[in-house]
C-alpha cells in the first residue's frame, strides 16, 4: 500500500505535524539528492526564498540559503539588526503580507512562541520555522534524525542519549518528539536544573520509554548515539554550581574512553567546551557532518514545498 | 407560586442561566457581553439557595435567546450550569453546558512570551480543550497547557 504524501506548498512549523511516514520520506528524498548537494541544480531557478530572522541566528540562515542556491533559486532578507530601522513597528501579520509578495516561500526566525504558526496563517506562501521562542525548531530535528541514519544506517532500535540542557534548548524539545515517532531506546541526561520540560516528557512517553540520569557514565558504554547541547553559565545562581556540572557534561577523549566504537556524538552548534576539542579527530565526531546534513535536509524540504520533486 | 419565590418579574422571552457557581455570574455575563447598554432586562442574583448546589447564582435576560456557541462558553466558568430557554413565560427549552473542544477569544495564554499576547498583532487566543474535569487547554500557538486555577483567574 503506497501513502498519500502532500508537501507542495506545505508549512513546517512544528515537527509535531508530521508523521514517521512523512519524515521518513523526508529523509529518503534529502538521501536521493546529495550529488545535488554536491553539484548544485537549477530545480528552483526563478524561486526566490525570503529570510526573516528577527533574532539572529548565523548558522540556521546562511544554511538556508545555501540550500537554496544550491537549488538554483534565491535568496532575500534580513537578519536582526536590519529589523530596528527597517520593520521596527511594523506588525508580523504585516511583514508576512508584503514579504510574500516578493517571495515563493518565507524562512521565519522569532523571539515569540507560536509566531511561526501565526504567520502561516497569514501567509499564502509556505512557512518554514526556523526556531520560535524556546519551543521549536523543526528542521533542526530532521537533520539531526538524517544525521543518525546516514551514520547508523537505521533509527529504530538505537540506544540514544540527550545531554545537557535539555530545559532550555529548543533544538532538542523538537528532536525528542522526533525520536519518539522511532522505536529507540531514550535517555535524558541533564543537572537538576535544567532536565527536560514535564510536558515534552510527558508527550513522548505516550510513546516510549525515556529515563532520566544526572551522570553520562553509567549509561555511556551501551550507547550508540550522544548527542550534547551546550550549558550556558546564565543558567545558574552561583558560578560554583555551574563549574561543578561543566565538569561532569564534559565530552572528552577519557570519558570516549568506555564508548563502543561506533558510537556518533552530534551536537547542533556552536559549542564552547562542551565538546572537548580533541575528539574532533576522531570518528565520533559527526557534529561538523551535521552541519553539511542540514544543508541537504533543507534542500530536500524546498524541493518538495517548491514542487521542484514530487512524493506520493 | 409563594410569596417571595421568585423575586423578579417574570420574562416573558430570553434565558435563565440558573445553576451558576457560585460567585461567577458576573462572569457568565461578561462572557456574554453583556454590558446593559443594549438589549432588554438582566436580572442578576447572587448566593440564592439552592437544593443541588448549596448556593447558586443566576443570570435571565430578557429578550435574547442564547445560541449553542454562547452556551458553551459558560461551560467554562460554571460547568453546572442549566440554560433555560423562556418563550411566552414558560420554559420552553432546557439546555446543559458542554465544553467545547475549541475555545476562541475567552481567555489568555498565561505564557508572556507567546505570540497571542502580543496586543499589535490581529490575533486572538485560540485553545483546545485537553481536559473536562480538572480543566486543562492548550494553546493553538504556543502549545502550553493552562491549568484551570490559571483559566478562572482571567474572571
Ligand atoms: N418566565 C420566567 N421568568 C423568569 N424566570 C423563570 C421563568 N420561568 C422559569 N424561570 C426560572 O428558570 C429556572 C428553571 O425553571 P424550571 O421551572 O425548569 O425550574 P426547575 O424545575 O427547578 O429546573 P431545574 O431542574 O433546572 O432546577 C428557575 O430558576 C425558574 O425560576
Ligand atoms: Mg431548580
Ligand atoms: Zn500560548
Amino acid at each position: 500500500m503506497k501513502s498519500e504524501f502532500n508537501f507542495l506548498n506545505r508549512d513546517i512549523v512544528s515537527i509535531k505535524g508530521f508523521s514517521r511516514e512523512e519524515i521518513d520520506c523526508i529523509l529518503e528524498v534529502a538521501r536521493s539528492i546529495e550529488h545535488i548537494a554536491e553539484k548544485g541544480s537549477d530545480m528552483l531557478r526563478g524561486k526566490v526564498l525570503a529570510e526573516l530572522f528577527f533574532e539572529p541566528s548565523t548558522r540556521t540562515m546562511l544554511s538556508f540559503q545555501t540550500a537554496m542556491y544550491k537549488l538554483g533559486g534565491n535568496v532575500i532578507g534580513f537578519a536582526e539588526p536590519g529589523v530596528s530601522s527597517v520593520w521596527k513597528g511594523e506588525t508580523l501579520a504585516d511583514t508576512v503580507r508584503v514579504v510574500e509578495k516578493y517571495s515563493d516561500i518565507i524562512v521565519l526566525r522569532h523571539p515569540l512562541e507560536g509566531s511561526a504558526r501565526f504567520a502561516a496563517e497569514y501567509a499564502q506562501v509556505p512557512v518554514i520555522n526556523a526556531g520560535s521562542g524556546a519551543e521549536e525548531h523543526p528542521t533542526q530535528a530532521l537533520l539531526d534524525l538524517y544525521t543518525i541514519l546516514k551514520a547508523k544506517g537505521r533509527i529504530d532500535g538505537l540506544d540514544i542519549a540527550l545531554m545537557g540542557d535539555l530545559r532550555y534548548g529548543r533544538t532538542v524539545h523538537s528532536l525528542a518528539y522526533a525520536l519518539s515517532l522511532y522505536n529507540v531506546k531514550l535517555s535524558m541526561v541533564s543537572p537538576g536544573l535544567l532536565r527536560m520540560r514535564s510536558e515534552v516528557l510527558r508527550d513522548i512517553r505516550s510513546r516510549i520509554d525515556v529515563i532520566e540520569y544526572r551522570d553520562i557514565e553509567e549509561i555511556l558504554p551501551e550507547l550508540d548515539v550522544l548527542y550534547v547541547t551546550r550549558i550556558q553559565k546564565e543558567r545558574f545562581p552561583d558560578l560554583g554550581e555551574y563549574e561543578k556540572v561543566r565538569g561532569t557534561f564534559a565530552v572528552n577523549l577519557k570519558l570516549l574512553r568506555s564508548a563502543k566504537n561506533d558510537l556518533i556524538v552530534l551536537h547542533p552548534l556552536p559549542r564552547l567546551d562542551e565538546i572537548a576539542v580533541e575528539v574532533d579527530a576522531t570518528p565520533f565526531a559527526k557534529y561538523f557532518e551535521q552541519a553539511r546534513n542540514g544543508v541537504v535536509v533543507r534542500m530536500a524540504l524546498l524541493a518538495l514545498i517548491l514542487g521542484a520533486i514530487k512524493k506520493q | 407560586m409563594s410569596p417571595g419565590s421568585l423575586r423578579v418579574s417574570k420574562i416573558r422571552n430570553g434565558t435563565v442561566i440558573d445553576h451558576i457557581t457560585k460567585g461567577h455570574a458576573l462572569d457568565v455575563i461578561k462572557i456574554l457581553g453583556i454590558n446593559g447598554r443594549s438589549g432588554g432586562t438582566v436580572t442578576i442574583a447572587m448566593n440564592v439557595q439552592s437544593s443541588k448546589l448549596g448556593v447558586k447564582d443566576i443570570v435571565k435576560i430578557e429578550g435574547r435567546e442564547l445560541n449553542s456557541e454562547e452556551v458553551d462558553k459558560i461551560a467554562l466558568i460554571a460547568p453546572h450550569a442549566t440554560i433555560n430557554i423562556i418563550r411566552n413565560f414558560r420554559v420552553a427549552e432546557k439546555l446543559t453546558v458542554k465544553l467545547p473542544s475549541v475555545i476562541r477569544g475567552i481567555v489568555k495564554c498565561i505564557k508572556p512570551s507567546c505570540i497571542s499576547n502580543d496586543s499589535s498583532e490581529p490575533i486572538r487566543s485560540i485553545f483546545y480543550l485537553e481536559e473536562a474535569d480538572p480543566l486543562k487547554l492548550r494553546c493553538h500557538y504556543c502549545n502550553n497547557i493552562m491549568e484551570e486555577k490559571d483559566i478562572l483567574q482571567q474572571f
